[in-house]
């Protein structure tokens, strides 16, 4: 039986990813800020065929938290196999440059409080000698854009971090993957004119990040397409792609 | 404001609608209020699967409800399942074969959602014996503009529970509801088929078979005249008594996009019609299927809808009463076949005895027929014309949920309770169908 942990157990990635596993019976702790959203999310996976289930109320800034809830997670479930961790939030970059704090404020939800998990989970899966961290981050860590670049240096940030982890954990028997999302069409992006053709459903993700998972990929994007929209937008020079409104 | 992108299943009449998702089952009464200030209304949205303007708002501004769809409990034992309004019957299904539970009542999709099978009181095969999906439903919560949330059931607000069974979706927004499942001991259902050659024999069958069988259903070829009017094929069917408990999981066939014009025309459908009915043979036919061909042979196909073009589609489904079915179904398929006009699946079924809930619901006793017609101005001008006045000299009725034509006067013969259910709506909720069927 598959042990699971999923830090933003309510973002409809990892309720997608929840839900395959929890076909097959996965037995899962689940961290979320609402308390509300979590128990409805807890009990969806209990109806839809998960062994059991736990939860945790945290607010992934709140660093001195994570330690207890991580714990608390190891005794209850005995052992972890899968930790993703998918919390996040989407900045308002206009609003960023307006305010060192909130700009702060966001680098800390979507950079800071995922190293300082990764951290602590790190520690833990290095002394339990097997299991996988994945991690979402995004493309739009690939390269700092004018639209969206306060998230997109957090998950760069993040990125970075994992591949040096990974390098590190490899050595004691432990996976990291690092699932760079498109386009997704969920309540966090919402509202925005996104193009068609790109968007896909979270249940899209939630395969690839499954796949992922069982195949110890290092790096993934998905859909795969974004390798390929990555790599181009990646070898743009610096004196094109200033001039640039992406 | 993003684009509007909602339509309804026929795409006729087309009318784009903007789209508002709910998330999570406690925004649904702060989304109601928004929408409604800035729109001046709204409605319920599930999957897209009414064929008409039932699913279409008055403001064009729709409350998606696909996304609110997480389960809430599943009482193994009981056979008890409460899901979000959101969920749909395919979910359903996909959580409660493998416990050995099934549908008490499905229509002929498995993408409905069960808040949009219980705005339209749906039925299936077995409406004979278990009569329509409300009957199923233990209770509901409804949240709605003008009071706090309440608990409906036969025993709780039983006025709010009968009006919204059938209500299409203008009494409230159904959260989440609690439906009886059927225990089942396999996947797989027994099917036994008899060809037909006239209406008298499809109801000869009917009445011989019925009784003793689940299910019931006949396709009738709908381009046949003369000598061959009425003909098609009867099927009964029930859960095989022993079996594995598996979801069916096949890959989909796609129609990627809506070609120009209808590819139906009157060479493919009796093409289609005539190999069809030959194809069965004079014998009684014995198999055992999955329960998905069986229940749902058109989702096999993705976007099946696009095949009517981009001026898309009317289904016209009428129920007439026992005594004057034979008749008034002989008279409409001599109207239908004389214009060659139609679809592939024309069907019909018997329906039972066994009340609705629901204040309006489609069902009565008798036969129901059901098909598709490529839109076209022939249809209004002409044939639904003349089919409208056959069904109400027999005393039948049209099914809200796939119409996008009645007149306001049959609609208010077929349906005198909808005065109180006027009186019970939302004032927040409306719909182009309500709108165009309540005008006095």
């Amino acid at each position: 039986m598959k042990k699971i942990l999923i830090i933003g157990a309510t973002s409809a990635m990892a309720i997608a990813y929840a839900r395959i596993k929890a076909k097959e019976n996965a037995s899962f702790y689940l961290v979320a800020r609402d308390a509300v959203k979590l128990q409805q999310t807890a009990d969806d996976l209990g109806a839809r065929g998960a062994s059991s289930v736990y939860t945790a109320v945290l607010d992934a800034t709140d660093i001195t938290s994570h330690q207890a809830v991580i714990d608390d997670c190891f005794n209850k479930l005995g052992a972890v196999e899968v930790a993703l961790i998918a919390h996040g939030t989407l900045p308002d970059q206009k609003a960023c440059q307006d305010s060192v704090s909130l700009s702060l404020k966001e680098f800390a939800n979507n950079g800071i409080s995922t190293i300082a998990l990764l951290t602590e989970l790190g520690n833990k899966f290095e002394q339990q000698h097997f299991g996988t961290i994945a991690v979402i981050s995004s493309v739009a860590g690939d390269r700092g854009r004018q639209s969206n670049y306060l998230y997109g240096s957090a998950k760069a940030a993040v990125s970075t971090f994992c591949e040096g982890l990974r390098a590190r954990l490899y050595k004691a028997g432990v996976h990291l993957v690092d699932i760079k999302p498109g386009f997704v069409a969920t309540p966090m992006t919402q509202g925005l004119n996104l193009p068609k053709a790109l968007l896909v459903t979270p249940e899209t993700i939630a395969k690839y990040i499954d796949n992922a998972i069982r195949k110890k990929k290092d790096v993934i994007y998905a859909p795969w397409v974004w390798f390929w929209i990555m790599q181009i937008i990646k070898n743009i020079p610096n004196f094109l792609f200033k001039r640039s409104s992406l | 404001m993003t684009k509007p992108e909602l339509a309804s299943w026929g795409r006729y009449p087309y009318s784009p609608q903007h789209k508002h998702n709910v998330n999570w089952r406690d925004d649904i009464a702060s989304t109601i209020e928004l929408v409604t200030a800035e729109y001046q209304g709204t409605l319920p949205f599930g999957n897209g699967r009414s064929y008409g303007d039932s699913c279409l708002a008055a403001s064009n501004h729709l409350i998606a409800l696909r996304q609110l769809n997480k389960f809430i409990a599943f009482d193994k034992k009981n056979g008890l399942i409460t899901a979000e309004s959101g969920v749909t019957l395919e979910e359903i299904l996909s959580v409660t074969i493998p416990q050995g539970w099934f549908l008490p009542v499905t229509p002929g999709t498995k993408f409905v959602t069960l808040g949009g099978a219980i705005a339209n009181d749906v039925h299936g095969k077995n409406h004979h014996i278990r009569g329509t999906f409300g009957c199923h439903i233990k209770r509901f919560e409804l949240v709605r503009s003008d009071i706090p949330p309440i608990i409906c059931s036969p025993h709780e607000n039983g006025e709010l529970f009968s009006a919204t069974i059938g209500g299409l979706g203008i009494t409230g927004i159904v959260t989440w509801a609690e439906l009886q499942l059927i225990p089942i001991e396999s996947s797989f259902i027994t099917e036994t088929s008899f060809r037909f050659n006239s209406l008298e024999e499809f109801i000869n069958l009917s009445e011989t078979h019925d009784k003793h069988h689940e299910y019931s259903v006949a396709w009738v070829d709908c381009c046949a005249k003369g000598k061959s009017l009425g003909r098609g094929i009867f099927m009964v069917g029930d859960h095989c008594k022993s079996g594995d408990l598996i979801v069916s999981n096949k890959n989909k066939l796609n129609v990627p996009f809506t070609p120009p014009i209808s590819t139906v025309n009157q060479f493919s459908l009796k093409a289609f019609n005539t190999l069809y009915f030959n194809k069965h043979g004079k014998n009684t036919k014995y198999r055992v299927v999955s329960y998905d061909p069986f229940f749902y042979p058109l989702d096999s196909i993705n976007n099946w809808n696009r095949i009517y073009g981009t001026k898309g589609f009317q289904q016209y489904q009428c129920v007439i009463p026992e005594n004057n079915a034979a008749a008034a179904i002989t008279d409409l398929l001599k109207e239908i076949a004389s214009t060659g006009l139609g679809s592939f699946l024309a069907v019909l079924k018997r329906c039972g005895h066994m009340a609705s809930p629901g204040m309006i619901s489609f069902p009565l006793p008798g036969i129901s027929l059901a098909l598709d017609f490529a839109q076209s101005s022939v249809l209004e001008e002409n044939l639904f014309t003349k089919m409208d006045s056959i069904v109400r000299a027999a005393r039948g009725r049209l099914y809200p949920a796939k119409d996008a034509h009645m007149q306001a006067a049959d609609f208010q013969l077929y349906y005198p309770q909808w005065k109180a259910l006027n009186a019970l709506k939302d004032p927040s909720l409306n719909s182009q169908f309500w709108n165009r069927v309540t005008v006095v």
